[in-house]
Formats: structure tokens, sequence, C-alpha cells
């Protein structure tokens, strides 16, 4: 059998980057995927006839921009198109709408509270010096702080001088508090009206088993406002196509490299001889031998689903089973026969494009948090619902409409018992009606929907409990502590292995950071010339 | 010559002249933002240039195009007589064809580059951006021609983007599928004759709508009727600029100046200078500015005109182009980032010593934030281009969307 120089396991998107910037450098890489498909959790897939359902991550905004450009991704088929708009709509029959000019949205804002309006701009500017701060360090590897390599030492001078940097602006005091408050707390701070802090507080939670009110929950707003569509910070956009073009692209870029794709092929075992990675063997009894492995699965998965526990030290499987990685999303994909229609809504608004709400509160939220605590789905869901095809006409047949919706919370088992389709439908059911009580003639519109619980996601694309993140965002599982401490350079517990998934800095949401990240640490590893390009400067 | 009529009442009352399409742009236009394009009023934003900008990458966007400058040439010599005036060989423009061109003084200087349209045998019209007539009649002594102003007497729109062909077939214009890049075709449109060309400035696929202005509302009205589910939206002249950057396409008056214009000396650039020396044919009969053109193949241009791959994110506007040793060896004349090729262009004029594609400069950027300003010296690549370049733009017939 042939010998590749590095196998990745996984052709979700950080897989595909991984092993783009691998090939890219010269080596002779696989990628080997469970599934049909490729993409992971970016893909399109016509699941009802000429509809094409964007149905893992259904927008992009957090792409490095860096790796979009050096891999050539637009000229390998990859355009993101962002949108604008955005509503929270209220029990009252009243709305927000978030608009994109930054005047419109002032005046809507004062329509709730005048103070907020004006707050925003203290809140605008303070999340924009967080994520300035935090956004130097996607591109770079973690320093190890309780190592004394010259690498690590210069590395956390490299922190050191960024803190130091903000002088008064921000002190780093800030930041910590940033990092570990709750979102809820973080809002309190700035807003008054419950509307206004509904609105903005949701992408707190986001992927995310904890409440409004739980630490930690700022950090997950601010790594929603981390990317830039365009230079707009913040700006979020839909793939042209769907998210499964993101992997496309990354495929063809990966190809124009040299690079090997093999779908269903499912990995059994990462094989280790002497300390060393050998290669892998898959379900099938297929083996393939490389040097370099590399998993882009969940944490939790590489060590304890394909390695054996015997070339572990012990420390990395206790680590492993206390990787937090709790499901708490759901998703439902719908085919819609039209555009549905939302009477609080003024016509023709271009708040449409947007992404719609249904929680006008944070208590509302908390509940439905309170609900996935006593192991249900919430019954109140927060919704992040959009409809793509109102900006990409590919998605659906003219006319028709295709929608999102994407469901917080969500439990991985139901009262401690597995799913049920029963409870699935259920489930269903509840997001159904939760759009539906803002719009009349949305169910009749309704031609086809794909339910996704934890139990579908890990299933299909083998994200642990179905958490989109590869793990939880938060504090204690992050930076140089993703996936866990002393592993968060990428390289694994055994010579010549490696992980690129969102389980490692910095972190999930289709942003290709990891894969960039860990294929430069390779590349040091093997001496070879680095590939991988640095991140814009912020200016 | 003057021209045939004035159509507007309004015209003797206003600053700027509305387009027979103001009524519907008016409405739409909710910034209120205009811009003043030749003497017209011609949206500058309708409400967010962004999403304008991505309407012509991944819908359907329609710009008002009716103050482009038009020219009708007819009669037995139009052909000659375009072939004397322009520097490509007009024999190869078929009926029902359209080509780009220049045309140069007789120091083989630009004057102004344009589109033209073969309409029928001895029937052409000439698409430029100056107002140029007086050049025109001086290159028309000795030609059995015709030269009209046309610019009022026809309402024109650009619909571009990847549904856009989908639009014009929902709007029953049948066969539109067939029609190839730089073709023209005719249909009959509410009593009149409605014009359609393959043919644009954004460098996607798109098509551009002629007709007479009466008819120029109910065009309006029925392709954003037929569009609606193709999710057409207007855009203005700002998301027009972003297109046409990221598209490699040059603008006369921006990236190099109209010989007409020059006043002081060595300001106007040749074709070979700014990039079109392909649109020169010297196997042709003579032509405006043939003489000094040979010469300078012959003997060397003075500059090259660079498109450059610059990195970072910083739009080097007004730029001045080093060369490695730091050296000034140009400077930029259109910059910015290309939003869907996600890269940062620059055109630029450089010392004819320099630019080979492939060859590593340096611009001299400059950007300011919350009054603080920074200069970058940013590595720049010289490359062929265009930063975009989908391939929908040449399918025959275009993919639904």
């Amino acid at each position: 059998m042939k010998k590749y120089d590095a196998i990745v396991i996984g052709a979700g998107h950080n897989g595909l980057t991984n092993a783009a910037y691998l090939a890219k450098a010269g080596l002779d890489v696989l990628v080997l995927e469970m599934n049909s498909y490729i993409g992971g959790a970016t893909v399109s897939r016509e699941l009802h006839k000429d509809w094409k359902y964007t149905n893992c991550s259904y927008v992009c905004g957090l792409l490095r921009p860096e790796i979009n450009r050096d891999l050539e991704l637009p000229r390998h088929g990859l355009q993101v198109v962002p949108y604008g708009g955005g509503v929270t709509f209220m029990e009252n029959g009243d709305y927000y709408g978030n608009f994109s000019d930054h005047n419109r949205q002032h005046r809507e804002m004062a329509r709730h509270s005048v103070r907020d309006a004006n707050a925003y701009e203290r809140y605008g500017a303070d999340v924009t010096k967080q994520t300035r701060l935090i956004r130097k360090f996607l591109l770079r590897t973690p320093p190890d702080p309780a190592s004394w390599k010259m690498s690590d030492i210069k590395e956390m001078m490299v922190l050191a001088k960024t803190v130091m940097d903000m002088k008064t602006d921000v002190n780093f005091g800030d930041t910590l508090k940033y990092w570990t408050k709750s979102v809820g707390d973080f809002l309190d701070e700035y807003f008054e009206s419950d509307i206004i802090k509904a609105h903005l507080g949701g992408t707190g939670i986001i992927g995310t088993a904890l409440g409004v009110y739980s630490p930690g929950t700022a950090y997950v707003l601010l790594h929603h406002y981390m990317g830039d569509v365009d230079g707009t910070a913040g700006a979020w956009g839909f793939t042209r196509g769907g998210m499964g073009a993101v992997a496309n692209a990354l495929a063809s870029s990966f190809k124009s490299f040299g690079g090997e794709i093999r779908t269903d092929a499912k990995v059994k075992q990462i094989m280790v001889r002497n300390g060393k990675t050998t290669g892998v063997a898959l379900e099938d009894g297929t083996e393939f031998y490389a040097d370099i492995v590399v998993s882009n699965l969940e944490a939790k998965r590489t060590f304890l689903g394909i390695m054996d526990e015997k070339d572990l030290p012990e420390y990395v499987i206790e680590r492993a089973k206390n990787f937090k990685s709790r499901g708490s999303s759901g998703k439902v994909n719908i085919a819609l026969d039209g555009l549905p229609t939302f009477p609080a809504l003024p016509k023709g608004t271009p708040l449409m494009a947007g992404d719609f709400h249904f929680t006008d509160s944070l208590t509302r939220m908390e509940k439905a948090y309170d609900d996935w605590k006593d192991g249900n789905f919430s019954r109140d869901p927060y919704v992040d619902t959009l409809i793509p095809t109102l900006t990409d006409p590919t998605m659906a047949p003219p006319g028709k409409h295709m929608m999102t919706c994407f469901v917080q919370y969500c439990p991985p088992k139901i009262q401690g018992r597995e799913w049920t389709d029963a409870d699935r439908d259920a489930f269903g059911q509840t997001v159904i009606d939760q759009v539906a009580n803002y719009s009349p003639d949305f169910k009749d519109l309704i031609l086809h929907a794909e339910v996704r619980t934890p139990r579908e996601i890990e299933a299909e694309i083998g994200l642990t409990e179905g958490n989109i993140f590869q793990g939880e965002l938060t504090f204690d599982q992050l930076f140089s502590n993703r996936p866990f401490p002393g592993y968060g350079q990428y390289r694994g517990p055994v010579k010549g292995m490696y992980m690129c998934g969102s389980s490692t800095h910095p972190g999930g949401g289709v942003m290709a950071a990891p894969g960039a990240n860990a294929a430069r640490e390779i590349l040091i590893d093997l001496k070879r010339n680095n590939t991988v390009p640095e991140g814009y400067a912020d200016d | 010559m003057s021209e045939v009529s004035v159509q507007q009442a309004n015209d003797r009352e206003t600053m700027l002249i509305h387009t027979p399409f103001h009524s519907r742009s008016s409405a739409l236009n909710k910034l209120n933002s205009w811009e003043n394009w030749k003497g017209f009023m011609v949206a500058h934003e309708y409400d967010d240039y962004e999403l304008e900008y991505f309407a012509i990458r991944s819908q359907t966007g329609v710009m008002d195009l009716t103050p482009m400058t038009k020219y009708r040439i007819t009669g037995p010599d139009a052909e000659a007589y375009l072939n004397r005036l322009v520097t490509r060989d007009v024999t190869k423009i078929k009926v029902g064809r359209v080509g780009y061109t220049v045309w140069c003084n007789s120091d083989g200087q630009v004057m102004d580059d344009g589109t033209i349209f073969h309409l029928a045998e001895d029937e052409y019209r000439l698409c430029s951006y100056t107002h140029c007539i007086d050049w025109l009649m001086w290159s028309a002594e000795g030609f059995d021609v015709e030269i009209v102003d046309e610019t009022k007497q026809v309402a024109a729109l650009a619909v571009q983007g990847p549904t856009s062909c989908s639009c014009l077939m929902a709007m029953g214009l049948e066969g539109i599928e067939n029609l190839k890049p730089f073709g023209l075709t005719t249909f009959p449109f509410e009593g009149g004759e409605l014009m359609v060309s393959r043919t644009g400035f954004t460098g996607d696929l798109g098509y551009e709508l002629w007709v007479e202005p009466a008819l120029a509302e109910a065009l309006w009205d029925q392709l954003f009727a037929a569009g609606k589910q193709y999710l057409i939206r207007p855009f203005g002249l700002y998301a027009l600029d972003m297109a046409r950057k990221e598209a490699g396409f040059i603008q006369a008056a921006v990236d190099f100046v109209p010989a007409e214009d020059q006043v002081r000396v060595g300001r106007t650039r040749s074709p070979f200078e700014i990039g079109l020396g392909w649109l020169v044919d010297f196997n042709k009969p003579f032509f405006n500015g043939r003489k000094a053109l040979l010469k300078e193949k012959e003997n060397g241009s003075r500059y090259r005109f660079v498109m450059l791959d610059i990195e970072g994110n910083k739009p080097a506007n007004n730029s001045f182009i080093l060369n490695k040793k730091g050296k000034v060896i140009g400077t930029v004349t259109s910059a910015g980032w290309c939003p869907s090729a996600k890269a940062n262009v620059a055109f630029g004029q450089v010392d004819a010593k320099y630019g080979e594609i492939g060859e590593e400069l340096i611009t001299e950027i400059y950007y300011e934030r919350e009054l603080h300003w920074t200069k970058v010296l940013a590595k720049s690549v010289v490359v062929k281009g265009p930063m975009y370049d989908p391939p929908r733009r040449r399918a025959t017939p275009p993919a639904p969307f």
C-alpha cells in the first residue's frame, strides 16, 4: 500500500484547510471522510427536490479572509455575500429591527430606549476593542504558559505586549471580565431595554449549554463578532450555494495542490507503533500509511473514539472524558412554497433579509435554558431564523424559499433517555409553532422540513452530542487550554499525531483558523517552509 | 451639429437632467444619493452600496445607463469612417456584434475608449465617455457619413449578474439565452423596439437594454416585475466602480486623461501605455494615430499599465509605486478591495522599464484611522488579472443563476 506524507481524518472545513496547506507545502496528503459527501458541518444538500439545504452551519462571517484569499477560494468558486437586516419580534406585536445603516439603527433603538440607542455607541466601541485583541491571536498558535521553550516564551511576550499596548483604553482586567462574565451581566452594563438586550444577547448562547446569566457567555458573544465580511467587522454573510460551497472551494484548492480525498472511508483507528503514528485503519479493514496523521474530529471522538487507550497517557484519557462538548442546539430546515409574511413588519422592509428572533427578553432566554437543564427541549425556544433565498438565488426554485432555523436549546438526551422520532417531531413542531406565532401563513407554505436534534447531528456528521463548536467556548477550554492544558499547540500525545478541528484554538465556527494553525505546526516539525499566512494586521 | 431635439422641458430649468427612468429610480433611492454623470442625475447609492454590489455578483443588479454618450453613425462610408477613427479593425465587427475599442489623436494618444455597436448595414452606434462629436466631425472629413448625438434619444439600462439572463427570459425575451458575449439583438416591445446587447462594465454575466425614452418606464416596470423572483435590485455608480475595478476595466478620466483635455505636456497615454495595445491593429488601413503608434511600437513606450495584487487589505488609493530599491516608478490610478475576489487591487502607471507580469513592486499606502495616519509599504505583485473573472460571464446559454 502506498505511503502518504500525511493523512487528515475528516473532510470538514478545518480538515480540508489543514490538508490544503500541507499539500501546498509539497506534502502528499490524503483526506478521509466517513460520509459519501464532504464538508462535515459545512455542507449543502438537496434533501427536497430542487431545494438546497445548508443544513448545519448556515451563515459565514468568521472565515478568515487571509485564508480565503491565500488559498484562492474565490477562484475555486467561493462567494460570500453579506446580508443586511435582522428582527426580534415582541410578544406585544411590536419588533426591534436591526438596520445595517448606523443612523437608521440608532433611530430604531431610540424607539425602544433613547438611552440605549446612545449606549450602543459605547457598547460597539467596547466590543470592537475586545474583538480586535482576540483577532490578533486567531492565526497564531497559543503559547504554553507552563513551558520554558523559547518559542513559548516569545509568544507569551507577544501576548504580554499586546495587553500592554492596550494601555488604559481597555485594561486587561476588563478583558478578563469579558472573557468570564455572563452575557446577561455584560448587556446589563449598557442597556435598560429588554428587547435590545434580547436582540443582542442571543449570540451569547448560540451553540452553548449555558444560559444568558451563566458565566462565560459574554465571550461567546465576542466570538461571534470576531469575523468580518470585507472589512465590516462583525458582519455575516451567506455563502452562495450554501455552506457546502466553503468545503467545495477548499477541496478544489486542495486538489489543485495535488491532494486526494476519499469519501465513504470511516476511520476505525489511528495506528500507533512505538509511540509513533503509522497510519489509519478504516472500519472496512483498509489501511493507509503515513507518518503524520491529523484528526479533524472533536477531541472526545479523537481520543476516545479512534485511538487505542493503550497508546495514550492516562492524563489525555481523563481530560478527553472531561472535555465539555455538551449538545444544546437543534436545527430545523424548511422548504417553503413562497415567502411567509410577518404582519408586524412594514411591507417590503429590508429587515427580512436578515436574522429573525422571537425571544424578546433575557428572562425568556433564561427560561429556555431551564428546560434544557431539566432534560427537555425549550418549550419557548430561542430561534435564529434566516431566509437565505432572499439573498442567494441558488438555493430554491424562483419564487420559492428556504428557511433555516437554528434552535437553542435542545438537549443531547430527553430526560436522560435516547431521543425517539416522536420527540424529534415534537421538537420540530415547537420550533414551527414559534415562527408561526408571528407569521399566520407560514405553516401553509411548508413543503418539507428537516428536523435535526443533537442525535441526528452526532449520527450524521460526528459532532459529539451535536455540539456545533466541537467543545464549548468557555474560558476553561479556550486558547492554550483548548482542548486541554498542555495540548493547545495542535500536537497530540503520540509523535506524528495532530489535531486540527474546532476542538483546538481558536475554536468553533467556520473560521478555518484551527486547520491552518495546525498545518503551520506540522510544517515546523517537518522543518518545511511555512505556507500558512499571517493574519492581517489590525489597523 | 446640434442635438436633434430637447426632449425634456426640465432640461432648461434644472441643474441636472432627469433620465427617462427617474420616476422609478428616484422612488427606490432611499438615501437620495445622486451623482452628476455628464449632466445627468444618476444614483450613486440606492440603499446600501455593498448589497448593490453583491446584487451584481450574486443576483441581478440594474443600473441606469442613459447618460452614456451615444452617437449614431450612418451612411455608405460608416464602416470606412469608423475604421479610420479607431485603432481596431472595424470590418471584423459584423452586424449584430459589439466591439470595445479606443481612438487616438494623430500623436497616438488615447482620446477615449468605448464600444461600437454594429446595428445594421452602414449603421453603427458609438458609445463613449467623453462628449466627442467635435473630434468625430473632424475625423469625418471626406467620408459620406452622418453623425448624430443620440444620447437623449436612447434610454438604457445595464442588467448585470448571474440571474440576469433568467430575468430577461422571464420578461419574455425569447432566445435571449443564445445571445453570445458582445452580441446584440432586438425584440418588439410595447409597439416599439428593444435592443439588447450582451455587454457591460461589471465583468459578470450581463446585458444592456436600449429603448426609446417613451418606453423607458414600461421597460423598467416589466424588468423589475419579471426579475423579482430572481432577486433583482437597482445599483448605483458606487457599486459599479467596485465591480469594474475587480473586473479589471479602466475608466476614462480616472485611469487615463482623454487626450483632448490635456493641458500639461506628457499627461496623456497611448493605447500601449494603458494596457490596451491589443486593440491596435496595424494590419488595417490608415487610422488616426497610426504613424505615431507604429513609431512607439518600434521605439518603445514611456509608461506601462500595471494591475497590482497588493498584500493586506488597505486600499492603495493615490499611492506611489516604488521598485524594490525604493525608487518611485509610478502612481496608482484606481484602487480598491475586491469583495468577491478577496483581493486588494490597484491599477497603476509605471515607468515602462518596470511592471512585467510577476514582478514584485512596492506600493506606498497611507491610511487613516481615528485621525491617526499610518504608512504601509505593501508588497505588490504585477498580475495579468482580472481579479474576478467568473466562467458564467462567457457561458452561452448561461446557467439559470
